[in-house]
């Protein structure tokens, strides 16, 4: 059942992968494809083959009588050649589509990625950092990786792609992205504690928002604290949630006038609204919960997300809502 | 002699602790291997089902979802999983076990070639495993089984511990080929030529090929990833201009071979299983044996194909790919002759034999992944996912372990002298091999979506694929329990076994059951195959 439902989805083309992002990732996915309904098929042979000759040769006395048949040579030569003919067919059409995902296109724009325990970094050539990677839809992207510690590996799953990040030196992989939107990166080579939390997003814009982008991240880091605060409150989204300029709630507490005050926690403890505090509740939104507001919290972490600069950027505007 | 007349036999000839712990005779020193391996077996179990249990919520807060106290300790039971799962069950597992045991019966040969190395091939897994074990007190390491630099350089962790325990486990993987492949050649009865062995004789002595060329390897890396960690040799330190990836290979070099360590006994034990419980003539002798020998060979050649994104250039890629596809040949030779063995057979549902057909059923679904996973553009996708973790828990648990339960019900009458209780034996397969889909099935599903694997946390869409995977943990558990308790039983108050309960051919059916110390009472004289069933 299981498998007639995977073959079916097989058919689909796209069988419990994820979106598909670019045109590497269609190709993937249609060779993924071949590959189910022909191990599909193998199995149904095998099993299928071993459920009937069990059930048709059930033992019927102790006394049954078997037939001796040693070998057929025919056979033999039969299901030798064929899966090689099938192995080699699904080999050379990998071949042929890790060709193109290998080859690094000319001319592509190309943003260095660096992976530390346990965040990614993105830089563009304007001098640009960034935790986000932002790029232009329908453009040839390089992605040039190292590592500052342990390996890493830079993984997209929308995309069908991933490469090792290694310290000590630079890999690299490409991609055409299809598809205006975000896409999970993970990390997927083990680094240690926080490894599942290595996470960043793939944020594919057009290229008018990410010409922009571009120009007010080079920008920001000429700007006062407090107002790249303010930036940052705004492109992470923070105002959805929080309000800045009256202490109505919206989903979260308002963040106004709350510099300094005591704060009464749903285990009953008061907190000072300090440095320390604000920056834990960014990072681990759940460590602590204001009396009042829902356990789990919704919002999201930013360990990992956020640098040391942006967060005390943050910090500093939050400070300034008065 | 006489010692079937006067009662005696290997188990009672001598008694005491003592008598076991100094004792020279291949099959006790397999009882002993099968008494250490099954408690290994229920520790890295033990820890799978944590691994499972913290898995089976996200972790919102550190209160809701989360079962383990952080994202430390499930690293490190992770690695423990893996290591003992790998070096002190899996690999030891059928050889050491069942081979000790049943490959100088199944030649008609008195013992091993070199008894004193098998008893210290024991010794050298007990002294790995204390050590292994002792990395517990001093400070758990959390590098996954596979020890890979840098990380495994900077960890603060028992990392050296770790890997001189794993160092002398190899020591006792290399001592048993050795001793295997000596007896295979030079200690066959009278008129047991190389093409009458059975097939299960000729699956370990592939192993042991194996064993014996690729295990050093393994010895020398431990090694050097050691010294790199006391002495900053700068071999694998990116920091003092070593390459960490050249750690990779070395591994691997390694470590693929010893996947086909842990397969091939396995496929051996299914041969035996099919042909007794089927009562027919093995089909294709020759292209089994050959396909065992062909998967060894090409075995050394394939590490790359764990490497695809690691940095290794394309070319390397292309041909590892490339290779690794001939592997699929001789695998599916065996599985299509294990098939036709079937053909017009009279096929007994005994609780052995559905552990051989359970294992068909999840060897073919582990092979064909497999396929998936050597074509490189589709597994720079999987790589590194619960794609992968399906695949090899499919080949490792639904193959190999399958086999290691079919192989100890199959011949458990041999080795304890007693009965066990069928029909609980069958419930024990009916809970593990549902339970094995229900958890690994699941995982397939995963990996596609892009779940990577060693997570102690993930994103919100995988939750419901991983509980139902948890569930499926649980009914494993019940199945083993359930198994435990069967030989328990059947160890302590099952009825006398006859010499040969399931009408087999092959020469350890032939002598009483328990064998006697020196295995036959007059030695054997061959005159056919292994399985004449006519």
């Amino acid at each position: 059942m299981t498998l007639w439902m995977l073959m079916n989805q097989a058919m689909a083309g796209t069988s419990f992968m994820p979106e598909q992002g670019t045109d590497i990732a269609k190709q993937v996915d249609n060779l993924y494809g071949f590959l189910l309904v022909v191990s599909f098929i193998s199995c149904a042979i095998l099993i299928g083959g071993m459920i009937y000759f069990a059930v048709k040769y059930k033992r019927k006395s102790q006394n049954d009588k078997t037939a001796y048949i040693t070998h057929d040579t025919r056979l033999e030569i039969l299901w030798s050649v064929i899966p090689l003919v099938i192995f080699l067919f699904v080999f050379a059409w990998g071949w042929i589509i890790y060709h193109d995902m290998r080859t690094m296109p000319k001319d592509a724009l190309e943003i260095h990625v660096t992976g530390k325990q346990w965040a990614w970094a993105a830089e563009y050539k304007n001098g640009v950092r960034s935790v986000d990677v932002v790029v232009p839809v329908n453009k040839d992207v390089k992605i040039i990786l190292t590592s500052e510690d342990v390996i890493h590996s830079f993984f997209v799953p929308s995309f069908r792609i991933k490469q090792d990040a290694v310290p000590g030196r630079y890999t690299a992989l490409w991609f055409r992205a299809e598809k205006l939107g975000e896409f999970h990166v993970f990390c997927a080579e083990f680094c240690g504690t926080s490894h599942s939390a290595m996470m960043t997003r793939l944020r594919v814009v057009s290229q008018e928002d990410f010409d922009k982008w571009l120009t007010e991240e080079s920008e920001v880091g000429s700007l006062p604290l407090a107002q790249r605060g303010a930036k940052i409150f705004q492109t992470r989204a923070c105002a959805s949630c929080h309000n800045v300029d009256n202490p109505a709630v919206k989903i979260g507490p308002s963040l106004y006038q709350k510099w300094g005050h005591e704060e009464e926690m749903d285990d009953g403890k008061k907190v000072n609204v300090d440095e320390n505090y604000v920056r834990e509740s960014i990072l681990e939104p759940q460590a602590k919960i204001v009396k009042g507001y829902p356990r789990p919290s919704p919002m999201p972490a930013f360990q990992g997300q956020l640098s040391e600069s942006e967060l005390t950027a943050l910090i500093e505007y939050i400070k300034g809502l008065k | 002699m006489g010692h079937a007349s006067s009662g005696k036999n290997y188990l009672n000839e001598h008694s005491g602790l003592w008598s076991w712990l100094t004792t020279l005779d291949h099959k006790r020193i397999g009882i002993m291997y099968f008494v250490t391996v099954m408690f290994f077996f229920l520790v890295g179990g033990i820890m799978a089902l944590l691994l499972r249990a913290e898995l089976f919520a996200v972790n919102t807060t550190a209160n809701v979802g989360q079962v383990l106290a952080n994202g430390d300790v499930y690293n490190q039971v992770l690695t423990y999983h893996g290591a003992i799962m790998v070096f002190m069950v899996i690999v030891p597992g059928i050889p050491a076990i069942l081979g000790n045991f049943f490959l100088p019966l199944q030649i008609g040969a008195k013992d091993v070639a070199f008894p004193r190395l098998n008893l210290a091939s024991w010794y050298c897994l007990m002294a790995g495993a204390i050590l292994a074990f002792a990395t517990f007190f001093t400070s758990k390491i959390d590098t996954g089984w596979t020890f890979y630099t840098p990380y495994s350089i900077r960890t603060g962790s028992s990392v050296v511990m770790m890997v001189v325990a794993v160092f002398i486990m190899g020591m006792s993987s290399i001592l048993t080929g050795l001793n295997f492949i000596v007896t295979v050649h030079k200690l066959r009865c009278p008129g047991m030529s190389m093409y009458r062995i059975p097939l299960f004789v000729w699956a370990l002595y592939s192993t042991a090929i194996i064993q014996v060329l690729a295990t050093p390897i393994l010895a020398i890396t431990l090694l050097l990833l050691a010294m790199e960690r006391v002495f900053g040799i700068g071999i694998f330190d990116p920091k003092l201009g070593g390459d960490p990836v050249l750690f990779q290979h070395f591994f691997w070099f390694y470590s693929h071979p010893a996947v086909y360590i842990m397969i091939l006994p396995a496929m051996g034990v299914i041969s035996e299983l099919l042909t007794t419980y089927s009562k027919k003539t093995i089909f294709g002798y020759t292209a089994i044996a050959y396909s065992s020998l062909g998967i060894a060979a090409v075995s050394f050649f394939v590490w790359g194909h764990h490497m695809f994104v690691s940095g290794q250039s394309e070319v390397a890629g292309i041909l590892f790919s490339f290779i690794t596809m001939l592997v699929g040949v001789p695998t599916a030779i065996k599985m299509f002759n294990w098939l036709a063995t079937l053909y017009k057979g009279s096929i007994e549902f005994t609780a052995p034999m559905l552990y051989a057909l359970g294992f068909l059923f999840l060897f073919a679904i582990g092979g064909v992944t497999g396929i998936m996973l050597a074509v490189v553009p589709v597994d720079v996708h999987f790589h590194d996912t619960y794609f992968v973790v399906a695949h090899f828990h499919y080949v490792m648990v639904g193959g190999t372990l399958m086999a290691i339960m079919g192989g100890f019900y199959h011949w458990f009458p041999k080795m304890f002298g007693k009965m066990y209780n069928q029909t609980s034996a069958i419930w024990s397969w009916v809970f593990i091999f549902i339970g094995f889909n229900v958890t690994f099935f699941p995982q397939f599903i995963l990996g596609a979506k892009g779940m990577p694997r060693r997570y102690f946390n993930y994103v919100v869409e995988f939750e419901q694929l991983n509980r139902i995977s948890t569930v499926g943990s649980w009914l494993i558990a019940i199945g083993f329990i359930i198994a435990l308790i069967t030989m328990v039983r059947g160890v302590l108050s099952g009825a006398q076994a006859p010499m040969n309960p399931w009408g087999s051919k092959t020469l350890e059916w032939t002598t009483s059951s328990p064998p006697p110390h020196d295995n036959f009472i007059h030695e054997p004289v061959v005159t056919a195959g292994p399985y004449e069933y006519k």
